[in-house]
Parts: structure tokens; C-alpha cells; sequence
């Protein structure tokens, strides 16, 4: 063996060389796997197939958002190269994908991954690889722990600061209120749970009259509304997803229950949730938001909306606009673009960490005004912020303040 | 009622009797895909290792289908309910007991055996698509009751169960994802030459009796309640320890990992890989892995589409699957010889 030996010496030799060569060529520039001086390779899961397959629309506007970035000269010079994949949201598939991007595709993060489930089963990995997993798509309050998983950030307003918002404004306003709740049986309904719960903290138990769940696979939810009015609640809390929620509107109405009605934001959606419900009978009814429904006819002539509707017009003409998931989808990736930016050249994934959790004040166009983007070494919720709305005429009214509801994970 | 109801609902028709010495490879054939198996992991990346590890243990799922359809005859749509039970096994008493991952393995095995074993009871009284319908409540049951409130202290609930990955014993130099493969393969070849051995003996032969012909079996005295739960409970007891990989493999287990969408994947994987032939449940496990895969590279708005063209291609040119290929094969390989 001593032959092989040898060469393997003059190999390493050689290759201690090569490397001090480059690191004194490169001085300034600091690259991780997946970026280099022409392209940062960006990795995204996504239900394109499956029950979630609605919001695969958020990978494509993604996708038409990065083509429009690198058409106008990319990041710092350097084109991003998105690739995203099917995870039909099951969470094994989820892993399959995760491995091929980090490992065989070699991506410099996963950006914007979607769903609780599916990130939920990646997260160790990805701690583990020590790869970003920036901006996950999902409003579960786990994703904000930065002393465990140093390199897992969520995104948007979470579940739980969302109800604390409710909560906190019946506490002021109908302290004597008697509430009916209802929430879809999931990780999503009962993080919302959570939330008005500990919003409402010792009062809850006297104040909540029911709590009653509904599963997802249920044909309609009629049923569980008749239930919920017997009690004589005069409060609703209706936690549900989009169809549910148009159906819980109409069945208020046929019944003639007219609860102060809150409605939370994966709801809020006036093309997919209020028109089909009839506008008369959701007038009144409280949600929050933190962007713009580009359904909503007051931001017609905003310039935030405007540059949107170019955009999609240039470069992804076939989007539903009444959609809410594209204007989120446009958001989302400015985030992203934002932090490649301050980036600069030093594209480490320990950089691009540092750089997404020092997020000061950044208004990605869109959001609602006076909502921001905060991050820092402790705060891993990037938007927490959110304005309370009312249904007045054929569109949400915005009032009251800008409120916060920061919750750990 | 056309043909293909017809023949379903007649039972036995739609699984072709397979004689029991088609239903293997030869040995020398064996030995050298076992050699493969062994060698290819140390070339290869570690993802590449991970989706091997996959297959094999997708393959002892529908190894396990395999047996209760191509040996009993019975049909099961309920396949992911068991391999469920064995991942939840697993992850419990890795996650709450502290017990060593490789002793979890036997447990998950025993309990999936029983409940499939009194599934199994039941399920006597039908036959043909009732039975597939019952089972296919089964496995739609399933992720709504792992979501329980009362089990939710050892479920996890819908957030499900993080495992810890194993590290190779003894300081032995290879990675977690080498490990777990080589780990696996020996699991796999084990259940596998158990299976064979099983169709050979007085058991299989006993099955394959039931699946024949129900009637003429009985009167040559084979116990039929007996035989068709026991392959209910055999095939649930392996369904369950490829759950129990499957839950290390991935590392994370959800009721949202195992719905009604995971069964009828294994079941395409029988049928893909040939009713009733042992080894072609690998290669269905192959093509459930791969061919989604392939089909989103070729569109990613139509992978749905794309995927059902390939399959229908499948079914159309190779209606008896990866078996027919082989069986072609080795005709070929057998006229050269003669030339």
C-alpha cells in the first residue's frame, strides 16, 4: 500500500494548496453550498398535489417573483436558481424532498416550505444539517424558539398572538360576554384555541359557555352552528378554514343568531369566503389582517397594488387575483430577497441566519400600513402585528391600532 | 356489471393462482441482487441511501399486502392503518420509554399481529370488495383516532412525534443513514426469507388452498377461519415493523403521514410489482417511490396526470406487473442459450 499512500499525500498536499489559493483569491467573498458568484440556489417544498394543493399557487407566485428578480440583475449580481418540489403534504414525502434539496440538489436553504405537519418533520433535520429553514409557511406559535432550533424562522402573524388579539379586545369591550367557540380539530384549530384561552387567562373557563370541533373531512358544519346558538351564547369565535367559514356565515344568518361574530384571518378572504356567504349577512363580523386583500376595492388605486397587478401581469398572467395565497406568496419572497441582500457576499447559511434575524423595521410592499417586519437574536417571529377589521358594506374597515401580539414558542 | 366488477366480485378470479415455486426468484438471482444491495450504499450519497432504505421498507409493506392478496387471496385497503400502529409502536416507547430502537422492532411487531389478528375475525364474514371496503374504513379511521384527545399525551396529537435517529453501535465508522440501511437490509432479508419459507410450508400452502378455492379447501380440511386471520395477522405483524423503520427512517411520525392516500400507494405497488410474486413487491416499491418523482420532473402542474398516464401504460402493456418482465426475461435469457 505504500504507492497508494503516497499519492494520497501529494493529493491532500495539493489539495491544502488548491484551497489556500482560493481562500486568498476570494478574501472578501463567503459562500456555503449552493451559492457562488453567479447563483444562489434556493430550495421550497410545496403541495402541489394533495389535500393542501390550493396553496400551491404561493410556490408558483414564488417562482414568477424570483424570474422577475433575476430579469432586473438578480441579488448583488447573482441570479436565483428556485427549486421547488411536491411534498403532496405528507410528512414523509416532506423528508424524502427536504434530503434531496440539501443533499443532492445542494441548496444554499429551504425558503418558505409549507404546513405544519410537513415542517414539523423536517425541523431536527434541518437543525441538524444546520441548514436555514427561513420562513416557513405555517402560523404555528412552535416556530418562534430560536434556543432550540437556532436555524428554523416562521413568517407570518402567529396563531396564538391572533386570538390573544380577540381575546384582549372582549376583556375590554364585553367583559360580561358569554362565548361560543368552534375550531376545526388540528394543530391549526387548537393553536388558535390556545391563544384565546390564554388571552382571556382566568376568565376563560366562566366565560366560554362551549367549544366544540368539527373535522376537516366533514361535508358542512350546519349542524355544530345549530348546537352552538342553543346555549344563547352572545359571543362566536369561529375558528375555520375558508369553505367552513362561508358556510358558519350563511347558517347564522338562516337562524337568525346574531353573535359578535370574529372570524379569523386564514378566513378573512372576501373572494372566497365573504361574497360567497352574501355580503348581508357578514356585516359587522371582526377579523384581523396584515396585508392588503387585493379583493378589497379601497386599495385600487394604491401603488403597492399596483406594482403587484404589473407584476403578475409580466410575469404570472394566470393567477387567481382574488387568491389571498399570491399576495402572500409576493410578500413572502421579498422577505427573502431582503435578507439575500443584506447578505452581501458573505452568503454563509450562518450569515444569512444573523441577517434574518436582524430585520429592522422592513415594510415588503403589501403589507398593511404601519404593519413591519422585526426580527432579532430572540424574536424568530418576523411579522406579529396585525389590525383589527370590520365588515361594513362590501368591504373590511380597518380600526383601532396596529396591535401586537408576540408570543414565544 | 362489466367483466372486471364481475371477476372482483366472484372473489378468488381477480388474484390469478400463482404456483408456489413462481412466486420466488432462483438463487443464484437472489444472491446476486442481495450483493448489490450489500455493495451500492458505500458508492453512493447519503440521500441515495436514504431513498434505498425507503424502498426496502415500502417493499416489506407490500411484501406484507403481498401475502394476504397474491398467498390468501383476501384484499386489504386497510394496509396503512397497521403500518400506522407499527410507526406510533416505535415512536412511543422510543420517545417516552427510552427503549432501544432495534428492541421496539419485535414489539411493533406482536401488536400489529394481534390487531391484525382480530381484524382478521371480522373480516371473515366478507369477502372480495366488501372485505377491501372494510378495511379501507380502517384506514381512514386510523389518522382521526391517533388525533384522540386521550392519546394525545403519547401521540403527540395532530403535531405528532419526533424520533431520535440512531447512531451506529460499537463506534463503527459508517453514518447514521449507512446504519439505519444496513440495519434495514438485514430486517428485510430476514422477513423475506420467513415469508418464502412460509408460502412453501404446510401454512402457505394452506392459504393458497383458501385462495383457490375456498370450498374444496375446507372439505381437504384446512382449517379456513383459521389460515385467513392468521395471514390477516401475519401481514399486519410485517406491515407493522416496516412502520416501525419507517418511523426511524424518516424520523418524525404524524397522523397526517399515514391516510387512506399511503394504502392505496401500497396497494399500487402489489399490483405494479405482480400479485402474488414475493420479489416483485420491491420493485412496486420502486415504482411508488420514484415514478411521482420522475412525473413532477416532467410537470409539475400535471404530475397527477402524468403519473396516471404511466401507470395506465403499466397496466395496459404489463397487466401481471414487474412479474411478467421477469418472467419474459427469462425466457429470452433461456432462447440465447439454446442458440
Amino acid at each position: 500500500m505504500p504507492a497508494i499512500r503516497v499519492r494520497l499525500g501529494a493529493f491532500s498536499a495539493a489539495l491544502v494548496l488548491a484551497v489556500a489559493v482560493s481562500t486568498t483569491a476570494s478574501a472578501q467573498k463567503k459562500y456555503d453550498t449552493g451559492a457562488s458568484d453567479t447563483e444562489i440556489k434556493i430550495g421550497n417544498i410545496m403541495p402541489y398535489s394533495g389535500p393542501a394543493s390550493a396553496y400551491g399557487v404561493i410556490g408558483k407566485t414564488e417562482e414568477a417573483f424570483f424570474r422577475k428578480v433575476n430579469a432586473e440583475g438578480g441579488v448583488n449580481g447573482r441570479k436565483i436558481n428556485f427549486v421547488t418540489y411536491d411534498d403532496a403534504y405528507s410528512p414523509p414525502k416532506t423528508v424524502e424532498q427536504a434530503r434531496k434539496l440539501v443533499e443532492s440538489d445542494e441548496v444554499l436553504l429551504i425558503f418558505n416550505s409549507l404546513g405544519t405537519p410537513p415542517n414539523s418533520a423536517i425541523q431536527k433535520y434541518m437543525n441538524q444539517k444546520k441548514v436555514p429553514q427561513l420562513f416557513v409557511a405555517t402560523g404555528a406559535t412552535k416556530w418562534n424558539d430560536p434556543q432550540n432550533f437556532p436555524w428554523t424562522m416562521g413568517w407570518q402573524p402567529n396563531y396564538q398572538s391572533e386570538t390573544i388579539i380577540y381575546a384582549k379586545y372582549i376583556l375590554k369591550n364585553k367583559p360580561d360576554a358569554k362565548i361560543a367557540v368552534l375550531y376545526q380539530n388540528d394543530d391549526y384549530g387548537k393553536d388558535y384555541l390556545k391563544g384565546f384561552k390564554d388571552g382571556l387567562g382566568a376568565k376563560a373557563a366562566s366565560m366560554i359557555v362551549i367549544e366544540d370541533s368539527y373535522e376537516v373531512s366533514e361535508p358542512t358544519i350546519d349542524s355544530h352552528i345549530v348546537r352552538l346558538k342553543a346555549t344563547g351564547a352572545d359571543v362566536f369565535m369561529n375558528i375555520t378554514t375558508p369553505k367552513f367559514a362561508a358556510q358558519a356565515i350563511k347558517k347564522n344568518a338562516e337562524l337568525g343568531w346574531k353573535p359578535l361574530h370574529f372570524l379569523n384571518n386564514v378566513s378573512g378572504s372576501i373572494g372566497s369566503v365573504i361574497k360567497p356567504a352574501g355580503f348581508e349577512n357578514a356585516q359587522g363580523i371582526i377579523s384581523s389582517q396584515y396585508f392588503k386583500d387585493p379583493t378589497d376595492a379601497q386599495w385600487k388605486n394604491d401603488p403597492a397594488m399596483i406594482a403587484w397587478n404589473e407584476f403578475l401581469d409580466k410575469y404570472y398572467p394566470e393567477a387567481n387575483r382574488a387568491d389571498a395565497s399570491v399576495m402572500y406568496g409576493y410578500i413572502v419572497s421579498q422577505g427573502l430577497v431582503h435578507v439575500l441582500k443584506a447578505c452581501g457576499d458573505n452568503l454563509t447559511r450562518e450569515n444569512i441566519m444573523k441577517q434574518a434575524a436582524s430585520i429592522k423595521d422592513f415594510e415588503p410592499a403589501g403589507l398593511l400600513p404601519g404593519v413591519k417586519v422585526n426580527t432579532s437574536a430572540t424574536d424568530f417571529a418576523p411579522l406579529s402585528q396585525l389590525q383589527l377589521i370590520r365588515f361594513k358594506g362590501e368591504h373590511w374597515e380597518r380600526f383601532g391600532e396596529v396591535l401586537s401580539g408576540d408570543v414565544g414558542g | 356489471m362489466s367483466a372486471a366488477e364481475e371477476a372482483i366480485a366472484e372473489g378468488h378470479e381477480a388474484v390469478e393462482a400463482v404456483p408456489k415455486r413462481a412466486m420466488t426468484l432462483g438463487t443464484g438471482t437472489s444472491l446476486v441482487v442481495l450483493a448489490a444491495l450489500l455493495v451500492v450504499p458505500m458508492f453512493v450519497k447519503n440521500f441515495i441511501i436514504f431513498q434505498m432504505t425507503m424502498l426496502l421498507i415500502y417493499g416489506l409493506a407490500v411484501l406484507a399486502l403481498n401475502i394476504l392478496t397474491g398467498g390468501s387471496g383476501q384484499f386489504s385497503l386497510g394496509q396503512s392503518a397497521f403500518y400506522a400502529v407499527g410507526a406510533y409502536t416505535s415512536a412511543v416507547l422510543m420517545e417516552h420509554a427510552n427503549i432501544n430502537y432495534a428492541l421496539t422492532i419485535p414489539v411493533s411487531a406482536v401488536i400489529c399481529f394481534g390487531f391484525g389478528y382480530l381484524f382478521g375475525k371480522p373480516a371473515l364474514r366478507l369477502s372480495g370488495i366488501y372485505l377491501a371496503l372494510a378495511t379501507f374504513a380502517l384506514a381512514t379511521a386510523m389518522p382521526q383516532l391517533l388525533k384522540l384527545n386521550f392519546l394525545e399525551h403519547w401521540t403527540g396529537g395532530v403535531q405528532g412525534l419526533v424520533v431520535t435517529k440512531p447512531d451506529a453501535p460499537f463506534g463503527l465508522p459508517m453514518s447514521q443513514d449507512m446504519w439505519l440501511y444496513y440495519f434495514t437490509l438485514a430486517v428485510t432479508v430476514a422477513i423475506y426469507i420467513f415469508s418464502v419459507n412460509l408460502l412453501r410450508s404446510r401454512s402457505g400452502r394452506a392459504f393458497m388452498a383458501i385462495r383457490d378455492n375456498e370450498i374444496a379447501a375446507s372439505s381437504m380440511g384446512v382449517n379456513v377461519a383459521l389460515y385467513k386471520t392468521l395471514a390477516f395477522g401475519v401481514s399486519a405483524g410485517i406491515t407493522g415493523v416496516a412502520g416501525s423503520l419507517g418511523a426511524i427512517a424518516v424520523q418524525f411520525v404524524a397522523p397526517d403521514s399515514y391516510t387512506i392516500t399511503l394504502a392505496i400507494s401500497l396497494f399500487l405497488g402489489m399490483v405494479v410489482g405482480g400479485v402474488g410474486w414475493l420479489p416483485g413487491s420491491f420493485v412496486g416499491a420502486a415504482f411508488i417511490i420514484f415514478v411521482p418523482n420522475m412525473a413532477e420532473s416532467i410537470s409539475k402542474g400535471l404530475s397527477g396526470a402524468v403519473f396516471g398516464v404511466l401507470l395506465f401504460l403499466v397496466i395496459y402493456l404489463v397487466p401481471h406487473g414487474a412479474r411478467q418482465v421477469a418472467i419474459f426475461g427469462q425466457q429470452l435469457v433461456g432462447k440465447l442459450r439454446k442458440n
